[in-house]
């Protein structure tokens, strides 16, 4: 049985500014979405807060649940459901770091049951005082920027065989970040302006294999993060952690695309760039449609199955699974494709 | 072949504890907190506070000191807390001054130093390696005092380690009571023994006029009925004469008067021999057995007690008495710690998070399974084999490397059975383009493996270089992800180019099968 007939001809390059006209407009409404919301949904680990998760027995209203925290000093509270409609979870969240220490859960656990009537069960409590937030923001900002920089490491010693070269830049790069990291910069600004930099690098030294690839990347994390925004989803750590595999697994695409790429040029090196990068995408993209299609299948199971906790990281691969797709199909090649018409007009 | 066999065996013999531990008493899977339920802490120990204590102490000394060498002071106070700032007048007692610095405080840094008019102005404190030192010895003492009282507690597999300069990470499996937990990890229990003042009145200090050398302490009782806090203020005397750290042994006793728990206490034979001074010189005078700054008796003195025992009474249930017994003999802590982070599971929560995660495998395994028969046919049965032993392969690896499985890591191998499939895909695609050229299934099968190989290996690294990323810079719950990440992505490349080679290879040559069912 086959989906994808092996004679597939469809014009990708051709189409490419339809495809570039897209996710510009993708990109744009995510940046805007982020404008608008004035930065990403911060959940407690990157900005300090305490998460309560409480089961009742019946189903009980949410204004009841808000009445029962006010006689509690805890700050500003809101209160959402959780989970299945059947579960009756709320989870309520709050922004101070709540002192630990005066049998607090008891209280709450009181008050609750006092104000709805249900019996209440505190099932999860999470806090995160300030500093250790602002810790764990740090933290993953530096851990997307040094994995795109590895994965730059790998493809342009992979494809371009200028290991070393690369590697050296890495490495200038990183030290150069850590260092002013020391001075107090503010890192997302810092983290920003190096990316931009390493992008221009890229450039400059010619690496264009690694260019398409982080480039598709970028795009990717870009338009997740902003469908994350849209949706008014809270980033959590587990997020960050999808947002990675989500740059390992797009990069899968976009090197079984690669790789047939290098090996057509072998082949047939007297076609024009284009068309054998067209060739190249037709033949893989029966197995880049299958693999995206299986993966899909088991997140989707945990989505609608996999409970409450793990259902906002489900999303966010469900997500990038889609958009890493067609980014490795309609985003990366046309680079190379720019990037040659660019240094033959030279 | 050998090889595959044996490493098939390998896993599931490590697996089996897992399931059948009677069978195997050997390593089974650790389960994450978020699974197993249990509580995750992160203290910040306030390395400063030490350093202020040491000054304290020392600018106590110094009084004392002066008092002994008969030198009139003008001024003696703990400024910012680490700093000492002394005012003496008249030529003769800053000479002698001079002298005692020299002679007992030589390690005290002068920060200014001014002479004028026959006063002298001097701001002391202490030098930089010497309150790194302190820091630096706080944290290393806090960390042992804490894993010293979780150990009496009695916590299952409690995890304590250092995390940085001064945090401390804690993680307690299936603990219960998490309020008693923190209380008890959190106190500082400093035990002092300081005597009240009572030739000055408690109401006067409260309104603003505080003399030297006293403090107002508070001692906090709950009201047993109106659950509120009644608070009793005390005039003590700074001076501490005896703490606990010449305590030897505590324990939780019963008072047969009124049936009410009280801790007694041991001293060693130093310590015995201060208290014995104190209570001989200060008969019929009261003092203030004082925690952490809250005093919680202020019995009176009636007569020299030796022998190094003491009581220590108030309102105290079996359970507050054996936590304050536990901290006693445990130790205090050089100096406060805070709770900075907190995460503590329920462990309802974790059994439904097990079965959601263990259910949302099974039905996206089956999926995946039928959809790669219906597609591949027989090849497709060959992926689904190899599937099932790549599970059984990184569930294998889990317990064998004794890494923890967290719900996110769940869902990373529900992430690999999507992706395991990927390489198998590759491979079948090239070999139906080859069958598609002309080759003999042989031909086909070797060629579709070979060129597959190299892109296989591409791919797959670039997955493994994220997940080794998030293991570096993730905690805990992550840290599990990037392990059945990791473990995924190698145990799927093995079974697709090493197994499945083998079963093509075995259908193909021992069969002989003519055709390929791809």
């Amino acid at each position: 049985m086959q989906f994808i007939k092996p004679d597939i001809n469809i014009d990708f390059i051709g189409k490419r500014k339809f495809a570039y006209g897209l996710s510009l407009a993708l990109i744009l409404i995510s940046i805007a979405s982020l404008i608008l919301h004035g930065g990403p949904k911060f959940g407690i680990d990157f900005v300090g807060g305490t998460v309560i998760q409480v089961k009742f027995q019946t189903a009980v209203p949410i204004k009841n649940i808000k009445s029962g925290l006010d006689t509690l000093a805890i700050g500003n509270s809101s209160v959402q459901s959780f989970g299945d409609r059947d579960d009756h979870e709320y989870l309520i969240r709050t922004d101070l770091s709540i002192a630990t220490g005066e049998r607090l859960s008891d209280q709450i656990q009181k008050a609750l049951a006092g104000a709805t009537g249900s019996a209440a069960e505190i099932r999860r409590v999470e806090m995160v005082g300030p500093q250790v937030g602002k810790d764990l923001r740090q933290k993953a900002l530096f851990a997307i920027f040094y994995a795109l920089l590895f994965i730059a490491i790998y493809i342009s010693g992979r494809f371009e065989f200028k290991w070393i070269l690369t590697g050296l830049m890495a490495v200038a790069l990183m030290g150069a970040v850590y260092f002013l990291s020391l001075f107090n910069v503010s890192i997302p600004f810092l983290i920003l302006v190096a990316l931009l930099v390493t992008l221009l690098l890229f450039w400059l030294l010619n690496l264009k294999y690694a260019m398409g690839a982080i480039v598709a990347l970028l795009h990717d994390v870009i338009i997740t993060v902003g469908i994350f925004s849209i949706t008014g989803r809270e980033f959590t750590l587990p997020i960050i952690a999808a947002l990675l595999t989500i740059i390992g697994y797009s990069l899968n695409d976009t090197i079984i695309v690669f790789d047939r790429i290098r090996e057509n040029l072998r082949k047939i090196s007297k076609s024009p760039m284009p068309v054998i990068i067209n060739r190249s995408v037709n033949e893989t993209i029966s197995r880049t449609i299958l693999t995206s299609l299986t993966t899909l299948l088991v997140v989707i199971a945990l989505l609608v199955l996999g409970g409450g906790i793990i259902h906002d990281f489900a999303f966010a691969l469900t997500v990038g699974i889609v958009v890493g797709t067609y980014s490795s199909i309609y985003v990366a090649s046309p680079i190379l494709i720019a990037w040659q018409e660019r240094t033959r007009k030279k | 072949m050998v090889i595959v066999l044996v490493v098939a065996i390998v896993a599931i013999v490590y697996t089996l504890p897992t399931f059948l531990p009677t069978l195997w008493p050997y390593k089974k899977i650790n389960l994450g907190l978020d699974l197993q339920g249990g509580m995750h802490l992160v203290l910040e120990v306030d390395t400063i506070k030490a350093v202020e204590g040491t000054v304290e102490r020392i600018a106590q000394e110094l009084r004392t000191g002066l008092r002994d060498e008969r030198i009139r002071t003008a001024a003696l106070d703990r400024i910012g807390g680490t700093r000492i700032s002394v005012k003496i007048t008249g030529q003769e007692n800053i000479e002698k001054f001079q002298k005692l610095l020299d002679k007992d405080f030589k390690d005290l840094r002068i920060l200014s130093k001014t002479l004028q008019d026959g006063v002298l102005d001097m701001v002391m404190d202490l030098p930089e390696n010497e309150s790194d030192g302190i820091r630096l010895m706080a944290a290393e003492q806090a960390l042992e005092t804490i894993r010293n009282r979780i150990d009496q507690f009695g916590v299952n597999e409690p995890d304590i380690r250092n995390q940085g300069e001064n945090r401390i990470l804690i993680q307690l499996p299936g603990i219960r009571d998490t309020q008693r937990a923190k209380e008890l990890i959190g106190k500082t229990a400093l035990l002092e023994f300081k005597l009240l003042d009572e030739d000055h009145d408690v109401e006067t200090a409260l309104k603003g006029n505080v003399p030297a050398g006293s403090e107002v302490l508070y001692q906090v009782v709950i009201d047993k009925e109106t659950l509120r806090e009644i608070k009793t203020p005390y005039l003590i005397k700074k001076r501490t004469l005896l703490t606990g750290a010449y305590l030897t042994d505590a324990k939780v006793q019963i008072d047969s008067q009124f049936n009410e728990p009280y801790v007694s206490i041991d001293l060693d034979k130093k310590g015995a021999r201060i208290f014995e001074t104190i209570t001989a010189e200060n008969v019929k005078k009261r003092l203030a057995i004082i925690l952490d700054n809250k005093v919680y008796s202020a019995p009176v003195i009636q007569e020299k007690i030796s022998g190094g025992a003491a009581r220590i009474t108030g309102n105290f249930t079996a359970e507050t008495a054996r936590d304050l017994a536990i901290v006693l003999r445990a130790g205090a802590l050089p100096a406060p710690v805070n709770i900075i982070e907190e995460r503590t599971v329920g462990p309802s929560l974790g059994t439904d998070s097990i079965r959601k995660g263990l259910i949302a495998m099974l039905v996206g395994g089956v999926f995946v399974i039928f959809f790669m028969a219906i597609y591949y046919k027989g090849a497709g049965l060959i992926a689904d084999f190899a599937l099932l032993l790549n599970i059984v392969l990184i569930a294998g690896g889990l317990a064998a490397f004794q890494a923890t499985l967290t719900l996110p890591g769940i869902a990373g191998i529900i992430l690999t059975i999507g992706m395991a499939v990927d390489a198998n895909v590759l491979i079948f695609e090239r070999i139906r383009e080859e069958l598609a050229l002309g080759k003999t299934p042989r031909a086909a099968v070797d060629a579709g493996f070979n060129r597959a190989a190299l892109t296989i290996m591409d791919a797959n690294i670039t997955t493994l270089i994220a997940a080794l990323v998030l293991f570096q810079f993730g905690t805990g719950p992550i840290k599990g992800f990037a392990v059945t990440l990791s473990l995924g992505v190698i145990s799927s490349v093995f079974t697709a180019l090493v197994v499945s080679r083998l079963i093509f290879d075995y259908f193909l040559m021992i069969r002989r099968v003519k055709q390929l069912s791809i």
